[in-house]
């Protein structure tokens, strides 16, 4: 075991250079690619090699590209090993000292700027569980189920979260006729159904959406009586933050609620959005979520919720610097929206949402390169949307000075 | 009675403005007027006594028509189309007969001091149990003369007879087919089978004699007291028509052969004796005369005016109607299918010379002066076709200074010289509605490059003047190439008559944008080559070039080829331009694609413009370019590559034509068709496209709008405003641009002082960029003063017509996109409200148009407020400056896209759509600015035609000539007049005096 001296790789592609930080410090050692051993093993060598036998440690490596993914068992450790080229970097942090600062610049990946943090925080309540997988508040949500206790267990409400990134919403719809019960008996009205999915959209990844499934709302206003096209154009024109009510095709996965206000909990609440919505609107409306009980945590703060990211429309002054527009400032700071800071802190640490961690769906080191690049928020840079904006504004002229 | 939708206007919910006391723009129902030539016109009758033309279309209205400003509309419940009309002689009453053989009876009633188009009746014939259905298919309808009889000839060769109005069948009285059959000659060919009524006529001058005219030829003339037929004449051809002329000696009719025959009454030995039989253009096998008129005069020979009967091989194609008095023949060559004519008759009873030919054709109505030397067309006050060429855009002006209205006028006096001086001849009806309060201009680009001006003050809208921009340009058509002079000696002798010409020269002359300034006269017009002209109004004729100044939209961007059609070619050489709109300026943009946005600041003296590759300003004083930018994204490769509208304008077009291939070949006449077959035919037909539609469902693709998307550079929008660009305590001019994806330009322009304004240049500075980060068409842009209220418009405020905007406040500036409505501030551009309409109900911005809502309780309060037109077909009206819904309307049904697309609004809260392809419906959001039809018939005070009782004729007019009795002796005098004149009903029920 040459475990303190530089192998140069070039020389050795059997083995693998590990650069390994943990504070200040760095070590450097080689594994053999072929034969990487076991996670506890290796957790033991790190101990070892930084001399902190008795230290609960948080493992994290750089992958090829530039993505934090936490080392936690044997099938991500393995991933590692085989996919480091040639450098095996490695972040360690003690687990009592883990902060959560990271993930502001996890874009920054361009740069293949050192990460300054990481990803993996224990879970208190367990220790050592055979499987650690990172914990929801980890990731960027993509997609949740929310309303779930002021909803019939019947319908559900999905929220898709497109926060500007490239990945198509991916679903289509279509005109049909559904059965509904009136005292007058059954009666055949004609509804919006699920048509189609996308493969690889995120209306499929999410995995809440499905063929068939009828559409009874759209950020909280009834489609009933609406046409095809009429449904179509509310949807896209609510893309950036689409909240769907949908009945679905298959009822045996429905969320069955535990009672109480231990529900409440575990939803989010689509309330202020559609209210908002509401209160834009001249005439009654039916607000489906008008009345959401008081003792629901929102456990959205309303910033995020309104995130409405079209509001931040791009003025560029003359000689001056662009900047975004922030909505009714009075109502809700947009200034702190660029950064998605609030997505982190959101949930207390009881909230298991297995649905969002689900639509994740990759562990992280799965052979899906960019998926933990969606889970970290992008931060302080502008979304890529909007980057493409700059890049087309920049071609034009005297004007942008961006 | 017009033709207005069910649906009833809300009371707006209570406003949060807190100016909003007075309700300005509820209506109790909708307002709406037709304006135009009826779509698909299939029948046409006239009542003399009356003087009311009633027309029927395919879609089952019914639109009458008397002095201009009388006018009526009546709509059928069934969706079926109007295959005859007939006015009960001497009554108010009309009936009309469907094409699903059902007959209606309509009457104008006074109400409420104006008359109004009822129903009072329907009636279908009912045949003996078992009979099959021709037995009771209508082929001919024969309204008698004393106002109490309707003859029915059906398909199966009877004539039912029934009492009118209330249809109560006679049986007793009807002749069947066997009464007649009895009486045919053994030697005549075909006996056998008679074949279907085809004409029915009265004796003029024995109402008891009525001519039954059978398909196969044979002609009876039959007594209604007695129940015998008098007389039979046998032709050998197909029997067209038959008209019995004035004097009642002579029988005209007219055959499939191309030939008319004349007979002679009343000698029934003599039965095969044909006076006079004639083929006009014959030799060759001829087309059918579908109907032949023969009218006498006082002196002289009558006047014969018969239509079809061309030579089926040279000219089968033509729709003619020949005219022939004395030495006179002419064919009147029109350029769409005929429906029918008639004659207006000149003196008190309408029964002496006839002064003018009446004509409908499909596209048009044309009347010609009889008493004039060389017949000239007399123009139509109403029912002008629209669509003459067919209709590209159209524009608005309200409240149009008197100045301006009288130039325009006495230019649009000097093109109609061609046109008869002859008073319009139909003159029933009185129009009661008051003048209009403004003088209002509607302004209407079409395919061939010109602008039409219309009145559309009133109820009537009559065309003024119009502008044509052809002759700036070198095009296809051969000015010599004039299909109106037939060369001398022509036989037929051919006479173009009517305006309607669907085919354009050029494409690319179609006009696109239009914007007038009002106090200037200056006008620009673009087009759908990137053209631009600026105009000036000029009272004299001018010789002149028009110099182009081609901008290049692009930029000098790199590797982007135009695909589509070339830039028009400018005549180099002076063109002498008529008195009226003349062209001094001519911008070319380089792509040539169409122009998308237009605007003319009349007190800066720039135009603005926009296509789908960028924007340009144009100073039209010094007529140089003041600026230019592109818009196009660079990897936008549809806008590069073609012209947008030229893919759709062909695909319509070609979908146009064959509709109207379509369209002349079902020839209405020609009902003897098993319908009953043929609907159960379509009905099948549906049933699989329905099935067809369950199988494939129509899906909808849910996806972000992209940024890349296709058009996004396209400019919808361009704006003028003097407003708070850079500081808030400097104001100065700037322009807006509104892009298709989302975005908003603002440029600061600097104007030279006055004094120096044709040396010094005008520039433009960019100042400000917003992108909408929903990316929605950007499709209108409003500043609003300190007051909240629009901005006046140029020299609006210089002629003393508006309030000067406050310039003290802040000023806002409203985005409309299709999804939604955004106030920013000014200077500095925040975010300030927004209304997400899309987001809300789904439905996206068409149209949009500021109005003034004038209170109709305080004659001084008014508000302004936003009109748009969703894709949805519903109106809204949307507060300023807080951007908030007021009313909602469902205007026009959602499947009607061209509709939507052509609705303009102005600026009182009414607005123009097209309801097809030649007529624009008006409605009014507004309670002060209302248009409506307001006009009173009153029932003709009975004067019969019929020598034997001019007596009492003349007694009917004494009558008239006593001062009105009120109610009550009318009554009297109506039993009085009754016992006089026997069974015949003089008076009807709802005679009353209404003119009161």
């Amino acid at each position: 075991m040459n475990r303190n001296q530089r192998v140069p790789s070039s020389r050795c592609l059997s083995a693998v250079e590990v650069k390994s930080k943990f504070g200040a410090e760095f070590r450097r050692f080689s594994l053999d690619r072929s034969k990487p051993g076991r996670f506890d093993e290796f957790y033991g060598l790190l101990q070892h090699v930084h001399r902190i036998p008795n230290v609960e440690l948080l493992v994290g490596y750089a992958d090829v590209h530039g993505d934090l993914l936490p080392i936690n068992n044997d099938d991500n450790y393995h991933r590692a090993i085989t996919t480091a080229s040639p450098l095996l970097r490695l972040f360690l942090q003690r687990k009592e000292e883990a902060d959560y600062t990271f993930g502001t610049n996890s874009l920054t990946r361009k740069k293949n700027a050192v990460l300054s943090a990481v990803l993996l925080r224990p879970d208190t309540n367990k220790k050592k569980p055979p499987v650690i997988i990172s914990l929801p508040k980890d990731f960027r949500p993509v997609s949740s189920i929310i309303d779930v206790d002021i909803l019939p267990e019947s319908h559900r409400r999905v929220r898709l979260y497109k926060h500007g990134q490239e990945k198509p919403l991916g679903f289509y719809i279509r005109d049909g006729s559904s059965v509904r019960v009136t005292p007058q008996g059954l009666e055949k009205v004609p509804g919006i159904f699920i048509s189609r999915m996308v493969p690889g959209g995120l209306a499929e990844s999410t995995g809440l959406l499905a063929v068939n499934d009828e559409v009874l709302e759209v950020n909280g206003i009834e489609v009933a009586g609406k046409s095809l096209d009429q449904v179509t154009d509310m949807m896209i024109a609510n893309s950036h933050n689409l909240i769907i009510t949908v009945k679905p095709a298959n009822q045996r996965n429905n969320v069955v609620r535990s009672g109480g206000g231990g529900g409440g909990a575990t939803s989010g609440s689509s309330g202020r959005s559609s209210d908002s919505g509401a209160s834009y609107y001249g005439y009654s409306l039916q607000s489906a979520t008008a009345s959401v009980p008081s003792h629901i945590i929102q456990n959205f703060p309303a910033g995020e919720l309104e995130s409405d990211e079209e509001d931040e429309d791009l003025v560029i002054e003359a000689g001056g610097e662009a900047e975004d527009i922030t909505g009714t400032p009075s109502d809700y700071s947009m200034a702190s929206l660029p950064r998605y800071q609030p997505h982190l802190n959101l949930r207390p640490p009881t909230t298991t949402s297995p649905l969002a961690i689900d639509a994740n769906g990759t562990m992280p080191g799965s052979s899906s390169s960019g998926s933990l690049s969606y889970a970290i928020a992008p931060s302080g840079t502008p979304s890529p949307e909007r980057g493409t904006d700059r890049r087309t504004l920049e071609e034009e002229g005297t004007v942008i000075t961006l | 009675m017009t033709r207005t939708e069910e649906t009833v206007w809300q009371d707006p919910p209570v406003s949060t403005v807190p100016c909003l006391t007075v309700p300005v723009c509820p209506l109790s129902r909708p307002q709406s007027v037709e304006h135009g030539f009826p779509h698909q016109p299939s029948a046409l009758s006239y009542s003399p006594s009356l003087q009311l033309l009633a027309i029927g279309t395919r879609s089952g209205a019914i639109k009458l028509y008397g002095a201009p400003g009388v006018e009526f509309v009546g709509l059928h419940d069934e969706n079926a189309a109007v295959t005859q009309v007939h006015f009960l002689p001497h009554q108010v009453e009309l009936v009309t007969l469907l094409d699903d053989n059902s007959l209606h009876m309509w009457t104008l009633r006074a109400h409420q001091g104006h008359s109004e188009l009822l129903e009072i009746g329907r009636f279908t014939l009912t045949g003996p149990p078992g009979a099959p259905p021709s037995v009771t298919r209508v082929t001919a309808v024969m309204a008698h003369s004393s106002g109490e009889l309707l003859l029915l000839g059906t398909e199966g060769g009877h004539v039912f007879i029934v009492e009118v109005p209330g249809f109560r069948e006679l049986e007793e009285r009807n002749i069947s087919l066997d009464q007649v059959a009895s009486g045919v000659p053994d030697n005549y060919i075909g006996r056998r089978n008679l074949e279907h009524v085809e004409a029915l006529q009265e004796n003029p001058v024995n109402p008891n004699q009525v001519i039954i005219g059978y398909g196969r030829g044979l002609i009876v003339i039959c007594d209604l007291e007695r129940r015998c037929s008098l007389q039979h004449i046998p032709t050998t051809q197909q029997l067209e028509n038959v008209w019995w002329t004035e004097d009642g000696h002579d029988i005209l009719s007219s055959h499939s052969d191309g030939s008319y025959c004349q007979w002679i009454v009343g000698r029934e030995d003599v039965n095969e004796e044909v006076e006079k039989s004639d083929i006009p253009y014959g030799h060759f096998p001829c087309k059918a005369i579908s109907k032949i008129v023969q009218l006498p005069t006082q002196e002289g020979p009558p006047f014969l005016m018969f239509s079809g009967g061309m030579p089926r091989a040279s000219y089968g194609d033509r729709h003619c109607i020949t005219v022939i008095h004395r030495k006179t023949h002419v064919a009147l060559d029109f350029t769409s299918r005929i429906i029918d004519f008639f004659a207006v008759r000149d003196g008190p009873q309408h029964t002496g010379d006839p002064s003018a030919l009446v004509v409908l054709v499909e596209e048009e109505l044309v009347v010609i002066d009889l008493q004039t030397e060389g017949w000239p067309v007399i123009q139509t006050p109403y029912l002008v076709p629209l669509h003459s060429s067919a209709i590209t855009c159209s524009h608005h002006v309200s409240t149009i200074p008197l100045k301006l209205w009288e130039r325009i006028i006495a230019a649009g006096d000097l093109q109609k010289t061609h046109y008869s001086k002859m008073q319009w001849p139909i003159t029933g009806g009185q129009n009661l509605a008051p003048d209009p309060p403004q003088r209002d201009l509607l302004l209407s680009g079409h395919e061939d490059g010109t602008v039409r001006f219309w009145d559309a003050s009133g109820v009537c809208l009559h065309p003024m003047y119009k502008l044509s921009t052809a002759g700036v340009f070198h095009t296809d058509a051969d000015p010599n190439d004039n299909m109106n002079q037939g060369s001398e000696g022509e036989w037929p002798p051919f006479r173009k008559v009517g305006c309607f010409d669907p085919y354009s020269d050029d494409p690319r002359l179609g006009i696109q944008k239009i914007h007038l300034c009002k106090y200037s006269g200056y006008l620009t017009v673009a087009g759908t080559a990137g053209q631009i002209l600026v105009l000036e109004l000029n009272d004299e004729a001018a010789e002149q070039t028009v110099e182009a100044n081609v901008v290049d939209l692009l930029q000098g961007q790199e590797g982007f080829r135009w695909k589509g059609h070339t830039r028009l070619d400018v005549r180099d050489e002076p063109v002498l331009f008529p008195p009226g709109f003349q062209p001094f300026s001519l911008v070319q943009c380089q792509p040539p694609a169409v122009v998308t946005a237009l605007n003319l600041h009349s007190e800066w003296k720039l135009v603005a413009f926009g296509t789908s590759h960028g924007f340009g300003l144009f100073d039209y004083q010094q007529k140089n370019t003041v600026l230019v930018k592109c818009t196009l994204n660079p990897s936008d490769q549809l806008a590069l590559e073609g012209p947008l509208s030229r893919v759709k304008s062909i695909k319509k077009s070609l979908r146009q034509s064959f509709r109207r291939i379509r369209c002349s070949r079902v020839s209405l006449r020609k009902h003897h068709v098993n319908n009953a077959a043929k609907l159960q035919e379509a009905n099948a037909r549906l049933e699989v496209e329905l099935a067809e539609m369950e199988l494939a469902p129509v899906q909808r693709k849910i996806e972000a709008r992209p940024s890349d998307d296709s058009f996004t550079g396209l400019v919808r929008t361009l704006c003028f405003a003097d407003t708070f660009l850079s500081d808030s305590s400097h104001n100065s001019p700037s322009l807006w641009a509104g892009t298709n994806g989302g975005g908003v330009f603002a440029y600061m322009l600097r104007l030279p002082p006055l004094e120096h304004r044709a040396e010094e240049a005008v520039t433009a500075q960019p100042a400000k960029e917003i992108q909408l980060m929903h990316r929605a068409p950007v499709v209108g842009i409003v500043v609003l003063d300190g007051h909240g209220s629009p901005l006046p418009e140029p020299l609006e405020v210089a002629h003393d017509l508006a309030r000067s905007p406050d310039m003290q406040g802040s000023h806002h500036l409203l985005v409309i996109s299709e999804e939604q409505f955004k106030v920013f501030t000014l200077p500095k551009v925040s975010a300030k409200m927004k209304l997400k309409l899309t987001a809300i109900d789904g439905s996206r911005v068409r149209r949009v148009g500021v109005a003034w809502f004038g209170s109709s309780r305080s004659e001084d309060y008014g508000e302004s407020g936003l009109v748009i037109l969703t894709n949805q077909g519903d109106l809204h009206v949307v507060s300023l400056p807080t951007v908030k819904m007021q009313v909602q309307h469902p205007c026009i049904r959602r499947e009607d896209v061209s509709g939507i697309a052509s609705c303009v609004f102005t600026k009182h809260g009414q607005g123009f759509y097209l309801i097809s392809p030649s007529e624009f419906e008006r409605f009014s959001m507004s309670t002060r600015c209302l248009v409506e039809p307001r006009c009173l018939v009153e029932a003709p005070l009975h004067r019969s035609s019929s020598p034997r009782r001019r007596p009492q004729a003349d007694g009917g007019s004494s009558a008239h000539r006593t001062p009105r009795p009120d109610s009550e002796d009318s009554e009297v005098l109506q039993e009085i007049q009754k016992s006089l004149e026997g069974d015949q009903m003089s008076f009807v029920g709802n005679n009353v005096s209404a003119v009161a």
